[in-house]
């Protein structure tokens, strides 16, 4: 069985795909922790700004989620265009 | 060449071995360590309930213990299986076993060891409170085990499914790949629920009129936490039982391989980000009971949201199996 080039390659950007989503999952999946962790401690003392609060929490989600889609969207492009 | 496969199956039982029991060995010594420290501030605090602390702590330890257990009779099995009737395939089967077991009992280990550290603190604080604080403490640490067991559970059934008449190439990807989905997926899930039975065990110790929705939010939280642990439980089961048809390429297997690595550690950061929300929730939850349902609602919410890099893991794990 000869290991062709092409093979190696294909083989690199399948474990790449692996590599990119899984390391990529790490940091925003900690830090949306946090961040949630830290708006139920304001609910927590002063519930009346549950609403606003609540806001901010999913906003700044949304900011630290952008590198775990930074992450998917490697993944994907090295799955099926590179 | 018989002799020769014998060989390295050999080599990889006793590597595969070696690591089980020596990242096994990690989790439950931190885990316990924690406690041991947090009993002897409790002592120092108040030496006259010496007696129950020292056997709370030591409960608790035993608890935490578990996860390395395993990993020593995984460790055994690997060091005296039976070489007689092996293939090329047992080779990563040792491998991955050993990898499976070793890395599964780290989470729980540390998990378990945090609610009791908690609870000795807390008997201090409320002496009379001793056995409801001791049974939450149980409960949480027993829960907290749950990855650990999950990761027994892989190595389990990678030593014992029978692979004969499975192509060699990519059904070792896909064996090595299920234990690093199941073993690194248990890390993160043990970490966080640990952190979230800490916070019930002290919640109940500050405001003991709160312990029966203290407990509830606490078990709610653990759940959700546990969800990345079962992603990599399933990824772990589908590669080990779906028969994949032979491939030459080194491509497909490192497919196979990808996908149990990315779930694995794509389920990491998730577990403890959960375990963070659940553990300030129940906090506070314990403290003000007109808040409960705003703090359940806004903790679910904060879940959900750090729960979605663990769902891109799973979706690219899953892409990499059944599309690729």
């Amino acid at each position: 069985m000869a290991i062709e080039g092409t093979h190696i390659v294909q083989a690199a950007a399948f474990l790449g795909a692996g590599l990119s989503m899984g390391l990529g999952a790490i940091g925003p999946g900690v830090g949306e922790g946090l961040a949630a962790a830290k708006a139920c401690e304001a609910i927590g003392k002063n519930p009346v700004e549950a609403g606003l609060l609540t806001r901010t929490m999913l906003v700044g989600q949304a900011v630290s989620e952008s590198t775990g889609i930074y992450a998917l969207v490697i993944a994907l492009l090295l799955l099926f265009v590179v | 060449m018989t002799d020769d496969i014998q060989v390295w199956v050999k080599v990889a039982a006793f590597i595969g071995g070696g690591m089980a029991m020596g990242f096994g060995a990690i989790g439950a010594a931190i885990g316990e360590g924690y406690t041991a420290a947090k009993a002897n501030e409790a002592i120092a605090r108040s030496p006259q309930i010496s007696g129950d602390l020292f056997k709370t702590m030591l409960l608790g330890q035993a608890i935490a213990e578990t996860a390395s257990i395993f990993a020593l009779i995984i460790a055994m099995l690997l060091l005296f299986a039976d070489f007689s009737n092996v293939s090329t395939l047992t080779i990563s089967i040792f491998l991955s076993s050993g990898l499976c077991m070793g890395l599964g009992a780290i989470g729980s280990g540390i998990g378990s060891g945090l609610p009791t550290g908690e609870a000795c603190t807390g008997i201090v604080r409320q002496p009379g409170m001793k056995n409801r604080i001791t049974t939450i403490m149980l409960a949480g640490s027993a829960i907290a085990q749950s990855p650990a067991i999950f990761a027994l559970v892989t190595s389990l059934i990678l030593l014992f499914v029978d692979f004969t008449g499975r192509p060699v190439s990519p059904t070792w990807a896909a064996i090595i790949g299920a234990g690093f989905a199941s073993g690194l997926g248990a890390i993160g899930s043990g970490i966080g629920e640990g952190l979230v039975a800490k916070s019930g065990c002290e919640g109940i110790a500050r405001q003991p009129l709160a312990a029966t929705r203290t407990t509830n939010v606490m078990l709610l939280g653990m759940a959700v936490t546990e969800t990345t642990a079962i992603y990599g439980l399933l990824i772990a089961c589908i590669l080990i039982f779906k028969s994949f048809p032979a491939a030459e390429s080194i491509a497909s297997s490192m497919a196979l391989l990808g996908a149990g690595l990315c779930m694995g550690i794509g389920a990491i950061g998730p577990g403890i980000g959960e375990g963070f929300t659940a553990q300030s929730a129940v906090k506070w939850i314990s403290r003000s009971e007109s808040s409960t349902a705003q703090l359940t609602r806004s903790m679910l919410v904060g879940q959900a949201v750090a729960e979605s890099t663990g769902i891109y893991a799973l979706v690219i794990s899953l892409v990499l199996i059944f599309v690729i």
